[in-house]
């Protein structure tokens, strides 16, 4: 940015600075309905939702105050408490099984489907990405139901005897998630991989290194960056998601957007939803703060 | 080791390909339930789908918020990255932050703050208000895809054409906009596939007038059925068809 534009010229004679108090007025002008936007629509409502979360609910009016009584019971009501629990347990176990399921498929994608073919190839590894978020979920609801696709699969075969239920429980939860996040993380680790030079492995195999140890000391850590945008990514989208934990795990165990859904659907508890919700922000900023130095979200 | 690779592709693709061919199968089921045995084909599902008033108006609801939220979170992006990529202001870093911050936040947290606000200011639930909170999200992501594909080879033609007399208006629209054209639609196709499949705002700030995904929500509650597969089977085959069509005219032209 520097070295461009008038506004660096070497003297600063009245003419230069003139054209650079408008280059700037000029910026900033352009900057600004976006900022304005995003000030009205999203930095104001926190605001507001932050004010909300320390009210509380009287008969069905809100009354506002400076409450930590959402707070408190948050982290000392059993059903609250379980939700964080339940949504952090949820999102590592999806976490983790997607970057060790996408990783291989990244690199089989990457070092040996022939070049001419990666691109169809990772077209098609992310192509259900296409179907809407809601029918993907219902989708696996068709397969893992006690009358569905693989439980009918598994009888045939004789490996089960009666249908095992998946629904409406935590596996299948998980198995929504993991097969979205899965998509996801193989596009960020692929694209880390594509990125590193062949060179390194050959250096590491000339110095006497097997092949198993190139992959665990030398590839597996230059692609840390592109695993932790994927997982932070996933981390983010996985613990804030009400669709799937509420098409595929059902009622039994809420996460914490089913239970911010609920405070609003039941009695329009605004100020608890927004305290869960500051709560789960919370979590998400714990996560950024776990994985920051290997993020580029600003090279998106 | 090779045959392993390809075993384990095989396998993964069997599991990312599996309740999307599910779903396709049996949208063409004869009997009322989408589980085996399959008794099709039949395209009944389809014509009862299509026939579906209330299905078709969430579809034509879904596209105009589509369309119009993400030209307006393009627009403002575009001013954004510009203004901001041209100069550095005091607090600059700052500007960027603030306006790249809602990506970090969820859909449900977005959704469930403009909700609060629209209560207190007495805004009704509406598509219009779903557009409002689909440029909230949107807008960081072309702010973000822009920012980053402003060059300086394209700061240095902006100010050849500034010294040649070029208006500012002409330089974005004659120099930077088809500099940039390959980013631009990135961006707003992007931002046009997340409005259209964006669930929870749609879901907590429309009523009467509501979208396609919210629409299909409401299917859902019925339990299983064909219909619901019909209509998630032509969602994915326009999405296909229009990503094969950007692939060949757009994106093939803009990387050669």
């Amino acid at each position: 940015m520097i070295g461009s534009g008038p506004s660096t010229g070497p003297g600063l004679s009245p003419a230069n600075m003139s054209i650079e108090r408008h280059e700037r007025r000029y910026g900033l002008a352009l900057a600004l309905p976006a900022l304005g936007w995003t000030v009205a629509f999203f930095l104001l409502p926190f605001i507001v939702m932050l004010v909300l979360s320390f009210a509380h609910l009287e008969g069905r009016e809100v009354v506002q105050g400076f409450d930590t009584g959402n707070y408190q019971r948050i982290f000392t009501e059993p059903s609250l408490l379980k939700g964080i629990r339940v949504s952090l347990e949820i999102t590592l176990v999806v976490t983790i099984l997607s970057v060790i399921l996408a990783w291989p498929l990244a690199w089989i994608i990457a070092m040996q489907v022939p070049p001419r073919w990666q691109r169809l190839a990772l077209m098609l590894a992310v192509l259900p990405f296409w179907t809407s978020y809601v029918v993907r979920s219902y989708s696996w609801a068709l397969v893992l139901g006690e009358s569905g696709v693989m439980m009918q699969a598994l009888i045939g075969i004789g490996a089960l005897d009666a249908p095992v239920q998946i629904m409406a429980t935590r596996a299948a939860t998980i198995i929504g998630f993991v097969h979205f996040f899965v998509m996801l993380l193989t596009l960020t680790i692929y694209s880390n991989l594509v990125q590193l030079s062949p060179n390194y492995a050959r250096a590491a195999a000339d110095l006497g290194a097997s092949g198993w140890a190139t992959l665990r000391l030398i590839i597996i850590p230059l692609t840390l960056p592109g695993i932790m945008t994927g997982a932070f990514l996933t981390f983010v989208l996985c613990i804030g998601d009400y669709i799937t934990p509420q098409i595929l795990g059902g009622n039994n165990e809420l996460t914490m957007p089913q239970l911010i859904m609920l405070q609003l659907g039941r009695r329009g508890d605004f100020p608890m939803a927004s305290a869960l919700s500051i709560v789960l922000m919370a979590l998400v900023t714990l996560a950024y703060a776990a994985t920051a130095r290997w993020l580029k979200m600003d090279r998106l | 080791m090779r045959v392993l690779g390809w075993i384990y592709l095989g396998a993964l693709f069997g599991f990312i390909f599996l309740p999307v061919a599910t779903l396709v199968l049996f949208s063409f089921q004869e009997s009322r339930l989408p589980v085996p045995p399959f008794d099709g084909p039949t395209l009944k599902w389809y014509a009862q789908v299509l026939a579906d008033r209330g299905l078709v108006e969430a579809l034509v609801n879904s596209l105009l918020v589509a369309l119009i939220s993400s030209a307006l979170a393009l627009l403002l992006g575009l001013c954004a990255a510009q203004g901001l990529s041209r100069v550095i202001l005091p607090g600059s870093a700052l500007m960027r932050g603030v306006l790249i911050a809602p990506l970090t936040v969820s859909y449900l947290i977005i959704a469930l703050g403009l909700l609060s606000v629209f209560n207190a200011v007495g805004v009704r639930p509406s598509l219009m208000a779903t557009g409002i909170g689909h440029v909230v999200i949107n807008l960081p992501l072309c702010f973000a895809i822009l920012f980053a594909a402003m060059g300086d080879h394209q700061k240095n033609a902006e100010q050849a054409a500034r010294d040649l007399g070029a208006s500012e208006w002409q330089i974005m629209a004659l120099v930077t906009a088809p500099m940039l054209k390959p980013a631009l639609l990135a961006a707003y196709f992007l931002s046009v596939t997340f409005s259209w499949d964006e669930f929870i705002i749609a879901f907590l700030l429309t009523r009467f007038d509501v979208t396609l995904p919210v629409e299909i929500w409401s299917m859902l509650r019925s339990g299983l059925s064909p219909a619901t597969n019909a209509i998630g089977s032509l969602v994915f085959l326009v999405s296909i068809a229009v990503l094969i069509v950007l692939e060949v005219t757009v994106f093939r032209k803009a990387r050669s």
